[in-house]
């Protein structure tokens, strides 16, 4: 196995006396479609914000292609080349569809050194993200315009604007139609086979089981299980979480 | 190269402005005219950080009122001109924003607005007791008669504050359509979905309000030459900080065009109710102006056009 | 020179009885801001109106100030209720709170004033009871009553207030509101329901504060701004919307204002409550009692 993209160690986080998350160690390797699941307050959502940094882990390390990204902001860990997408789409309402995708171009991409985009360059990189995934007809729409799923779209668009290497897709595909995740999940699997490693945290285990080629369980904020698919989904342990005793 | 046709345009007309009201003799119309366009500074200032980025200021009184007291405590030491200390005013207030700015804005918005608040009183009794300036009996400033090349000393200062005017509506459109008014618009709307798009958001607010405080700063910086009299009680009056709220939200605060239609409709109307009834009746007008417009008009003036537009191109 | 205990002495209970008097002057914020959300901050402005609904009734019939200010109380209620009734059709349902509702509370602040002004103008108005005036003695000690009753009839109805919020169900109810609407609909209670009843209450407190503002000093309709900061900074202080912390906290800021007045003169006490609340923000934005 190559130098994992993303490394975390002994990671923890509690929020007053809860326990949030307790010791969590995994590797991703670059290029690699990870699942991550896990029952409801099981800390997956925790677990996302503390490696894109919105909140602060109390313990252990997280290193991103060997930088330890203690202290490191959430938009500097987004510049480095690490994006997500939120579990409820949370688009600029006030943009229309390509203005959003701008942002991360202007405040990601070109903040990186050695890169300078024109005008120009922005304007074509918007069209062309917004036709990958599907929304090149509303460029010029208002986000209160769109459906369910052409929300979500948008929210994996603007992720991809920033030029990640890692893309965390956060319940990407909750609450939509058979369809519709067929289609979020072929969407996932182009971009990554443009190069870009996933990390997809998902309830619907088709579609995760369809998706991963490992998958990670985490159960009461403590990780139980990391593997093959198939083996995960036998382990007694997984069993009894997802059955229940 | 559009932004120096607009600063162009902006300045042909203000030179329209300045010659036509100086052909029709009347000085009056400078003395209105100079708090208008008082207001127009403020109503923009405030909306860099209200309007763009959503962080709704209730000190500008004391950015204003420290803009004023700047020029009173150096023109005790030495008089300077006047475009010297708005300079300075506009740095004091500015650094006074970038240090509310630090303080505050790690906190929800409500917070901000609260510690803006309290954030005035303080620097008033700072003022209100600080006895070189005057303190609460206030400070005579002597302005001279006549200004070279001007001529009367309220058309100097009206010029002065036209030009004031001119560049920071300049700045809230250049801000506007740069890099930076698309960060402050994210951040408006999604802080957190504006961090994970690599925005380095608690940067930017500090930039709105160092910019904002110190256009604050500059408008109140001739103010002392204005009124001839400076106390605490006139330089933190409440109707600034109502005003410059309420101007950008009538106008629209999405674009640089609000405030300043604003300011120019409630400033004129203040202008010739002050006159016409009293000056408690124009300070109702715009409590109640502002309360009418925010619960009917969310979008302001402008969001009224652009609704009326949309509905015409739909049809 | 001797270290003069006998001021600070004064100084310190003087500062209990003002704090006492805070504390019910803050109360509808605790109210309306610590629990509900909303950041009322033309609720000084509601208990200067309550100021002069005191003083226009004990001018014109001799009524009692404090008196007036409980039959005012179903009055204030339902005047919270219709102004919560709007600020919910117009922002909160449209999730526009945060700017325009900011301004909408700004503005109201604003039209009381003014229109407190046009029809009473600036003079100084005040209040008769035969409470103003006489001082309680102990030995060196001070306790003028116009201060001290203030202070109880504070201190007791902050106690109702917490009872009420604490043993009855719409108190719990109220108390879940902002935090825990899964928990308010098992208790299948509407939230605009609730809301428009705490809001009730939150402004009816304004027209007890405003009884007590002009039993202990004479009122103008601008005196309210000199509140904002107050207000604020000792619901902060208390830990938002904990109604023990709110007296507390007003006990506190009372006592550090009182001693500022005593040794520095009162044109300091201002800058004392305004540069706490700066600094709590600045460093301790969860309160004294804060989580």
């Amino acid at each position: 196995m190559s130098a994992p993209l993303l490394e975390v160690e002994d990671l923890g986080k509690r929020f007053g006396g809860f326990v949030a998350l307790e010791g969590i160690g995994l590797a991703v390797a670059p290029g690699e479609r990870v699942g991550l699941i896990g029952p409801n307050g099981s800390g997956k959502s925790t677990l996302v914000n503390c490696l894109c940094g919105t909140l602060r882990n109390e313990t252990g390390t997280v290193k991103f292609e060997g930088i330890e990204l203690d202290g490191y902001s959430a938009h500097q860990r987004t510049r480095l080349g690490m994006a997500r997408s939120f579990q409820l789409p949370r688009p600029f309402f006030s943009m229309n569809l390509a203005d959003n995708l701008r942002i991360p171009l202007l405040y990601a991409v070109g903040a990186r050194s050695g890169v300078h985009l024109t005008a120009a360059e922005i304007d074509a990189r918007c069209t062309e993200l917004l036709g990958l995934v599907g929304l090149s007809a509303k460029a010029r729409r208002w986000p209160r315009d769109l459906t369910q799923v052409e929300m979500r779209k948008l929210e994996l668009a603007r992720a991809m604007a920033a030029e990640p290497k890692l893309l965390i897709a956060d319940e990407a595909m909750a609450g939509l139609s058979h369809s519709e995740i067929d289609d979020i999940l072929a969407l996932l699997v182009r971009l990554n086979e443009r190069g870009v490693t996933i990390v997809l945290i998902e309830h619907i285990m088709r579609a995760v089981m369809h998706f991963s080629q490992r998958l990670i369980v985490l159960v009461s904020g403590r990780k139980i299980a990391d593997g093959a698919p198939q083996e995960v989904m036998q382990d007694p342990e997984v069993v009894r979480a997802y059955v229940g005793e | 190269m559009r932004f120096w046709i607009f600063l162009l345009v902006a300045l042909a007309l203000g030179a329209g402005v300045f010659f036509g009201a100086r052909y029709l003799h009347n000085d009056y119309l400078f003395f209105a005219g100079y708090v208008v366009l008082e207001y127009l500074v403020l109503a923009t200032a405030w909306n860099i950080l209200g309007g763009y980025c959503g962080y709704v200021n209730f000190g500008t009184a004391a950015f204003f009122a420290l803009g004023a007291y700047t020029s009173v405590a150096i023109h005790k030491f030495s008089p300077m001109p006047i475009p010297v200390l708005i300079l300075l005013g506009g740095i004091v207030s500015g650094i006074v924003g970038l240090g509310m700015g630090y303080l505050t804005l790690r906190l929800r918005g409500a917070f901000f607005s609260i510690a803006t608040l309290a954030l005035a009183v303080v620097v008033q009794t700072l003022i209100t007791n600080w006895d070189y300036v005057g303190g609460s009996r206030g400070a005579y400033v002597v302005r001279p008669a006549t200004v070279p090349l001007v001529g009367s000393y309220i058309q100097y200062l009206f010029l002065v504050m036209l030009v004031l005017a001119i560049l920071a509506v300049f700045a809230a459109r250049m801000i506007e359509r740069s890099w930076l008014g698309y960060g402050f618009a994210s951040i408006r709307d999604d802080e957190l979905a504006a961090e994970a798009s690599g925005v380095p958001t608690l940067r930017l607010k500090l930039m709105a309000t160092t910019l904002s405080g110190a256009f604050m700063g500059m408008a109140g910086a001739p103010l002392p030459y204005y009124v001839g009299y400076l106390d605490p009680a006139s330089g933190f009056n409440l109707a600034y900080a109502v005003n410059s709220i309420a101007m950008p939200l009538v106008g629209g605060t999405t674009t640089w065009i609000g405030p300043v239609i604003g300011a120019l409709l409630l400033g004129t109307v203040q202008q010739v109710a002050t006159v016409t009834i009293s000056s408690a009746v124009n300070l109702l007008i715009v409590g109640v102006v502002l309360v009418g417009f925010v619960m009917i008009a969310p979008n302001g003036i402008i969001g009224l056009i652009e609704a009326r537009l949309r509905a015409r191109s739909d049809r | 020179m001797d270290f003069p205990v006998e001021l600070l002495a004064n100084a310190i209970v003087a500062g209990l009885l003002l704090g006492g008097f805070y504390a019910a002057v803050t109360a509808g914020i605790s109210i309306a801001f610590g629990i509900l959300d909303i950041v009322n901050i033309a609720h000084p402005a509601f208990i200067i109106l309550g100021s002069y609904i005191a003083y226009i009734v004990n001018a014109n019939f001799g009524i009692d100030p404090i008196l007036v200010s409980l039959i005012m109380l179903p009055a204030f209620y339902v005047l919270g209720g219709a102004v919560y009734q709007v600020y919910y059709a117009s922002f909160e349902r449209r999730g526009q709170e945060a700017l325009r509702g900011l301004a909408f509370f700004f503005g109201l602040l604003f039209i009381t004033e003014v229109g407190l002004v046009l029809v009473f103008g600036v003079d100084y108005r005040y209040v008769e009871a035969i409470y103003i005036g006489p001082t309680l003695r102990f030995s060196f000690i001070d306790l003028p009553l116009r201060m001290l009753i203030p202070c109880l009839v504070s201190l007791l109805m902050m106690l109702c207030l917490q009872l009420y919020l604490t043993r009855t169900f719409i108190g719990r109810a109220i108390m879940a509101v902002s935090q825990d609407q899964l928990a308010l609909r098992l208790m299948a209670a509407d939230p605009v329901r609730i809301k428009r009843i705490a809001f009730g209450i939150s402004i009816a407190t304004a027209a007890i504060a405003g009884a007590f503002l002009i039993v202990i000093q004479p009122v103008e309709p601008s005196v309210g701004r000199e509140y904002i900061g107050r207000v604020f900074a000792i619901c902060v202080l208390g830990g938002m919307g904990s109604l023990p912390g709110t007296v507390l906290a007003a006990i506190l800021l009372g006592i550090v204002e009182s001693i500022t007045a005593t040794f520095y003169g009162p044109s300091w006490a201002p800058a004392v409550s305004f540069g706490f609340l700066l600094l709590t923000l600045a460093f301790r934005p969860a309160g004294i009692l804060g989580r």
